[in-house]
């Protein structure tokens, strides 16, 4: 009964209240997201990969880090679920715990990169002129140089180690995001609901913030998830080049670099971490095409 | 209430408004009629204070303004714009849309401002929480005129209010104001192509053409054919013609 | 008769709901000037895009009778609405700004036109185009031939549509809204010519819009839709007589220059409207 009663509380078309309206607003979006099957598989993923890398001490059967030389490269087996590395270390506990680095670093790229992006995008996009030709050549310089390079020459510039991979990578990411974020910026800069918003007498400030930048989030969304893979890629470059996770620490691009030569021979080293990062990244895609369709109102 | 004199306004190289002048008496509502590229709707966003690329003097009560205004003068002159369908922030509920006037001037109570604003302008509660989208032309146009009026200013441009609208809708529209602006005491600038609607506003009509005030008349001039430029005799020509119906 | 429409529906689906937006339409148009008036939502652009079949994939359209000029459009192959479309009926619709293609010279626009209706070689086509813009009145068309869609006016833009639905001598000439978005004085020299082509070259016309005093000055008849019907049909002389409740309201809720009211009628809607 009590539920009935709050669902009706939340889909009434009259709600009473600010809050009973966002509510409602809220657990429509979430019906939306909840219909479209592709989005639900991507969330499902992505929670699962989040709870199992949090669980990891609870579920590893090993130490990620423990080495078993006269146990290298070992098949999967009841002992080993995923087999093992080339160091004997076992696959599953290394795939687990490398979770917590690889989707820890995503998140965090994107947790700076996407508010960066967007600021600095909006921003240029809404004032035009100077501010947006200095921004956009700044913008410009970013983008000049091969994202890599210069995420070495960052990492080289700190210390390595995984924060100052995230912060590399972070810093190397953001231009295209500015420049998406700018073009719909000036879709809507001179549209009349803005110019409405200036006759409030609002200041610039709070226009961006409140009025065209929640018009950029949708697409942004969209182009984060499917640079995820990209993200995860760098990462591991990074860890590849010894400027990003430092060994011992597992990381699935990392893991992925480290064994590649074993493609032929013992295909399910590398194999497994690329799995966990191909599902990853289609997870991340999946929910984001969901979540641009859900972010507008439009659509439903 | 309003004053214009010598307003100049230029785009580039190109001067779309040339040297306007006219004023406008507290209370009174004044027309001003002309069509596409005439200047019109330029010199209703110099006043308004979105276009600040414009020489001359504009004075609001008395009080001269420059390119840039400051809060106070946004409490004191809006505006409603042609096209209701753009006009609204298409991801804003209502709600939100109706607040933001009041959260930037820092008015309180809101909630009850926001409900006598939907009931001034007969708009039932229940789209408080909808969105521009679910709601028809009309609506949306009724939502823009709730929106200028609910920081309670003194002056209201009026661009094109009513030409994206159904003629029906139109008159509903166009009553509204009307008892608007009894009630208010409020001062009106409607831009408008349309004479007819220009005529039943305002008692007093401005005509432009390529950038000039070539005259300014009253409406009752304007109905009766005492005009003495030959733009504003064809203007009327062709809306009388019209409106015979066979 | 050029175009037989008998009880014409069309409906939309979604994934919930069926929404019927024109309900049994009946129209004849024969070499004459037809006009269909209506607010938005009454189906009137529906219909005319149902003659065309140029409807949205999800509607879904029925009809007793549905012809042009013999040809039953709801049975008619892709190939036949091509012989149809742009050959023995033009179309032209509010916007010219969004109907010409914006990276070619309004010359090749309208030459094309010919060409692909008519063939022959350029040099002929040139001389032909050039002779069609002179025929919508174009001044200099030597001029404007070279010329791209951003360099004219709204009025002009509407001109070459009208001249590159001319091309192919079409029988019937359908334009939807074609003066809307123009002023009053364009709009008006605007309906002349394509008053004056109708008549010269013995078209139909059907004439869509929202305003009504400005079709019955243009139009031989008009139709009132209401809500995807007709609800009364009369030659554009009578329309001082007009019986039903919704033309008349129609009439009266404009503002008049020439007879101020104080209060503009409004438009009460009755629900026996939406039945008879």
């Amino acid at each position: 009964m009590s539920t009935a009663f709050s669902l009706q509380w939340l889909l009434t078309e009259t709600p009473e209240s600010r809050s009973q309206a966002a509510w409602g607003r809220r657990y429509r979006a979430w019906l939306a997201l909840r219909s479209n099957p592709l989005a639900m598989i991507g969330l499902v993923i992505i929670v699962t990969f989040v709870v199992l890398s949090l669980a990891a001490p609870w579920l590893a059967t090993h130490n990620p880090g423990a080495q078993d030389l006269a146990n290298r490269l070992a098949r999967p087996s009841a002992a080993h679920w995923f087999g093992t590395d080339e160091l004997g270390r076992d696959l599953y506990s290394r795939i687990l715990y490398g979770g917590r680095v690889t989707l820890g670093m995503v998140i965090a790229v994107v947790v700076l990169v996407a508010p960066l992006g967007l600021a600095i995008g909006c921003i240029a996009g809404y004032f035009g002129g100077v501010v947006d030709r200095v921004l956009m050549r700044v913008t410009d310089v970013f983008l000049a140089f091969p994202r890599l390079i210069l995420a070495l020459a960052f990492v080289a510039a700190l210390k390595p180690g995984v924060e100052s991979a995230v912060l590399a990578i972070a810093l190397t990411a953001w231009p295209p995001y500015a420049r998406l974020a700018r073009a719909e910026t000036m879709t809507v800069r001179n549209s009349d609901f803005i110019a409405a918003c200036r006759l409030t007498g609002a200041p610039s400030g709070r226009i961006i913030l409140r009025h065209v930048a929640p018009l950029c989030v949708p697409s942004l969304v969209v182009r984060i998830t499917l640079d995820m893979s990209s993200i995860i890629i760098t990462a591991a470059s990074l860890g590849f080049l010894g400027m990003g996770a430092q060994p011992p620490s597992p990381e699935w691009g990392a893991m992925i670099a480290t064994t590649k030569r074993f493609i032929f021979e013992q295909w399910w080293v590398p194999t497994i971490p690329g799995i966990a990062i191909f599902l990853a990244s289609l997870a991340f895609n999946f929910l984001g095409d969901g979540l641009r369709d859900v972010l507008d109102p439009k659509q439903r | 209430m309003i004053d214009v004199d010598q307003l100049r306004v230029r785009f580039g190289d190109n001067e779309v408004v040339k040297g306007v002048s006219f004023q406008v008496p507290a209370g009174d509502s004044f027309g001003i009629v002309g069509e596409s590229g005439s200047g019109k709707s330029t010199v209703l966003r110099a006043l308004s204070g979105l276009n600040n690329a414009w020489t001359g003097h504009i004075a609001i009560n008395g009080e001269a303004v420059g390119p840039r205004r400051d809060r106070a003068f946004f409490r004191k002159v809006q505006m409603v714009f042609q096209d209701p369908y753009g006009s609204l922030h298409p991801r804003q509920t209502i709600d939100r849309i109706l607040s933001e006037p009041l959260l930037v001037h820092g008015i309180g109570e809101i909630e009850r401002r926001i409900e006598r604003a939907l009931a001034e302008v007969a708009l039932p509660a229940a789209v408080r929480f909808r969105y521009p989208h679910q709601l028809s032309g009309g609506q949306r146009q009724r939502v823009a005129i709730a929106r200028a009026l609910i920081a309670e200013p003194e002056v209201l441009l009026l661009d094109e209010p009513t030409s994206a609208l159904d003629v029906s809708v139109q008159a509903e529209i166009l009553n509204l104001l009307a008892d608007l602006r009894e009630q208010r005491k409020l001062t009106y600038i409607l831009v408008s192509h349309n004479l007819a609607v220009v005529a039943h506003l305002c008692p007093r009509v401005g005509v432009m053409i390529g950038g000039q005030m070539v005259e300014q008349l009253s409406a009752d001039d304007l109905r009766g054919g005492h005009t003495r430029h030959p733009h504003t005799a064809e203007l009327r020509s062709l809306s009388v013609g019209l409106e015979e119906v066979p | 008769m050029l175009v037989d429409i008998q009880n014409l529906r069309i409906a939309f689906e979604t994934r919930t709901s069926v929404f019927e937006a024109v309900r049994g339409v009946s129209l004849n148009i024969g070499t004459e000037k037809l006009g269909i008036v209506g607010e938005s939502g009454s189906g009137k652009s529906l219909t005319a895009r149902a003659l065309m079949r140029l409807l949205p994939t999800n509607a879904r359209v029925t009809a007793d009778r549905l012809t042009f000029d013999g040809v039953d459009i709801l049975k008619a192959d892709e190939r036949a609405m091509l012989r149809i479309r742009g050959k023995r009926a033009g179309f032209i619709l509010q916007d010219p700004k969004y109907s010409l293609n914006p990276v070619m010279t309004i010359g090749r626009q309208v030459t094309e036109a010919w060409r692909t209706h008519k063939g022959g070689g350029r040099k002929e086509a040139k001389e032909a185009a050039i002779d069609l813009l002179a025929q919508v009145r174009i001044r200099e068309p030597r001029r404007v031939y070279d010329l791209y869609p951003h360099e004219v006016s709204g009025g002009m833009g509407q001109r070459i549509m009208i001249a590159m639905m001319l091309a192919p001598d079409p029988q019937l000439l359908i334009a939807d809204e074609p003066t809307s978005a123009l002023d009053a004085t364009v709009q008006a020299e605007i309906l002349r010519l394509m008053e004056d082509l109708v008549s010269q070259r013995g078209m139909g016309l059907l004439l869509i819009s929202h305003d009504l005093p400005l079709v019955s000055h243009f139009c031989d008849r008009v139709a009132v839709m209401y809500a995807g019907r007709v609800v009364e049909e009369l030659a554009a002389g009578d329309l001082s007589k007009a019986q039903h409740p919704y033309t008349r309201g129609l009439l009266n809720c404009l503002p008049s220059l020439i007879h101020p009211k104080p209060r503009l009628p409004v438009l009460n809607r009755d629900e026996a409207w939406l039945k008879s």
